[in-house]
């Protein structure tokens, strides 16, 4: 490791252990390095927006090879900022529903299809007497059971209460599956954290 | 007895902190190796790569920031070695703001280490706003949203890129995606163009996921450090994933033991009572 590369990860060291030091209770280093990853990363998203939106998309192509239809965009984009006006917020309205209308034209088909038709497609299969087909029926009936649960037009009593319950447990297992990768995915990021914690210090002082 | 198991749900959260540090601290200094099996949705993310021809294209989109670079680095790692070794040319995107300079400072470093040149062999094409839009327009050519490529170079200027208009020309997309990103590149990039799409994502991410497996709109799926393990297992380099998930595996048996610990103190104790 050359002397700089010693001294940028000397700070990484100390900024990660400012924010472990919060594990014991917050205190000031934590909240130093907690408002400065802040800081960094407005600050750099500021930057990366303006060159990669407001020069690529808006000075180069107007100014630089002079395509003026580009214009209109950008006033439309000025008229977001209207909504920071009381006298000229209704300006705002127009960009929003002209940037709503796109993006729901575009997006509602596909998203029907893919979240909607496409998983429909995928859950409801021929049956097959095998264990894919045993699969492939239990998820069926917990699709239908997790769905009973969301159907609030008739009382979970009886017969259908005991399959909106099989619907709760559904979800729970879902939800437990979840939970165990979020867990699994923080230990990594802590793991990684030590590992580069141990390769500082022998780097600093030998092993 | 009551009153130990009283005590045994009222430990103090730092302790199990300093437990959990512990059981990543010591099986750091003392080696410690353990089974990792291949799921068959990493190995079929793994044969795909290995089933395209040599020296076609593959598109590497990376979103991904710091934030998780634990779980991806590894992951991208991984891939970008088997590309390497099969000679494949990467064209890699990132449509994350956060990650656009860690992606290209991992890309210099693989390919240093493979051997590999700029323009010839891999190209960053970097950052482009709004990833529905980028994705939907890469469809018809990389041009319209990528004219240069991150370094600011025409992409007709570099020689990998040369009759390469759009994912028509690629064999296989596969995203190395920690955002709500790999959404967009299933809805608006496969579904719209048909390509074949593979993705890795975070542990977090996973279970969101796996029903695209299902459906086929995926081909495979990398879930976190343990997708990333399996990775490394089947090119046949373990390195930071299967080193990781070695003391991973430790510290997840040691939360199981916490929650079976807590949930026998909870009931043998008191409280489990005055609840019911």
């Amino acid at each position: 490791m050359t002397t700089v590369e010693l001294l940028w990860n000397g700070l990484a060291a100390f900024l990660t252990l400012c924010i472990f030091s919060f594990l014991y209770k917050d205190n000031p280093f934590y909240k130093f390095a907690e408002q400065l990853v802040a800081g960094v990363a407005l600050g750099y998203w500021t930057m990366l927006l303006y060159h990669t939106t407001f020069t690529d998309k808006v000075l180069i192509p107007i100014f630089q090879q002079g395509k003026l239809h580009y214009i209109l965009p950008t006033i439309m984009g000025i008229m977001m900022w209207t909504r920071f006006s009381k006298k000229l917020a209704y300006l705002s309205r127009i960009a929003i529903a002209f940037y709503i209308g796109v993006g729901t034209g575009v997006a509602l088909p596909l998203y029907m299809y893919n979240y909607v038709f496409r998983q429909l497609q995928a859950t409801v299969v021929p049956l097959q007497f095998s264990w894919l087909g045993l699969n492939s029926l239990l998820m069926v009936s917990f699709v239908t059971c997790t769905l009973f649960y969301f159907f609030f037009s008739k009382e979970h009593k009886g017969t259908f209460g005991g399959l909106s319950k099989v619907g709760i447990y559904t979800l729970m297992a879902g939800f437990g599956a979840s939970f165990g990768l979020t867990v699994m995915g923080r230990v990594a990021l802590l793991v990684q954290r030590i590992i580069f914690l141990r390769e500082y210090f022998i780097a600093l002082f030998g092993s | 007895m009551k009153r130990f198991f009283d005590r045994l749900i009222l430990i103090d959260r730092r302790v199990i902190f300093l437990f959990i540090s512990l059981s990543v601290i010591v099986p750091l200094l003392v080696k410690v190796e353990l089974p990792l099996e291949v799921t068959p949705e990493v190995r079929r993310v793994y044969e795909l790569v290995e089933s395209l021809p040599d020296g076609s294209r593959i598109l590497i989109p990376c979103e991904y920031a710091p934030d998780v670079m634990a779980e991806m680095e590894p992951m991208l790692y991984a891939i970008l070695r088997q590309c390497y070794r099969k000679n494949l040319k990467v064209i890699v995107t990132a449509l994350y703001p956060t990650g656009v300079n860690l992606i290209e400072k991992e890309l210099r470093y693989m390919a240093d280490q493979m051997g590999k040149k700029y323009a010839e062999d891999y190209v960053y094409l970097g950052y482009r706003p709004y990833p529905a839009a980028v994705i939907l327009s890469m469809g018809q050519d990389f041009r319209q949203s990528f004219a240069v490529d991150f370094y600011g170079t025409p992409l007709d200027s570099l020689p990998m890129m040369k009759g390469v208009k759009n994912y028509k020309d690629v064999g296989l997309v596969l995203t190395v995606n920690a955002t709500g990103g790999t959404e967009y590149w299933i809805i608006y990039g496969r579904e719209r163009y048909n390509f074949p799409l593979a993705i890795g994502v975070t542990a977090v991410m996973g279970a969101d996921y796996y029903n695209y497996l299902k459906t086929g709109q995926i081909v495979g799926i990398i879930p976190g450090l343990k997708g990333a393990a399996e990775y490394e297992k089947l090119i046949d380099q373990p390195g930071e994933a299967v080193r990781g998930m070695n003391i991973q595996s430790i510290v997840h048996l040691l939360i199981v033991i916490f929650v079976l610990v807590g949930n026998v103190g909870f009931f043998l104790s008191g409280q489990y009572k005055k609840k019911k």
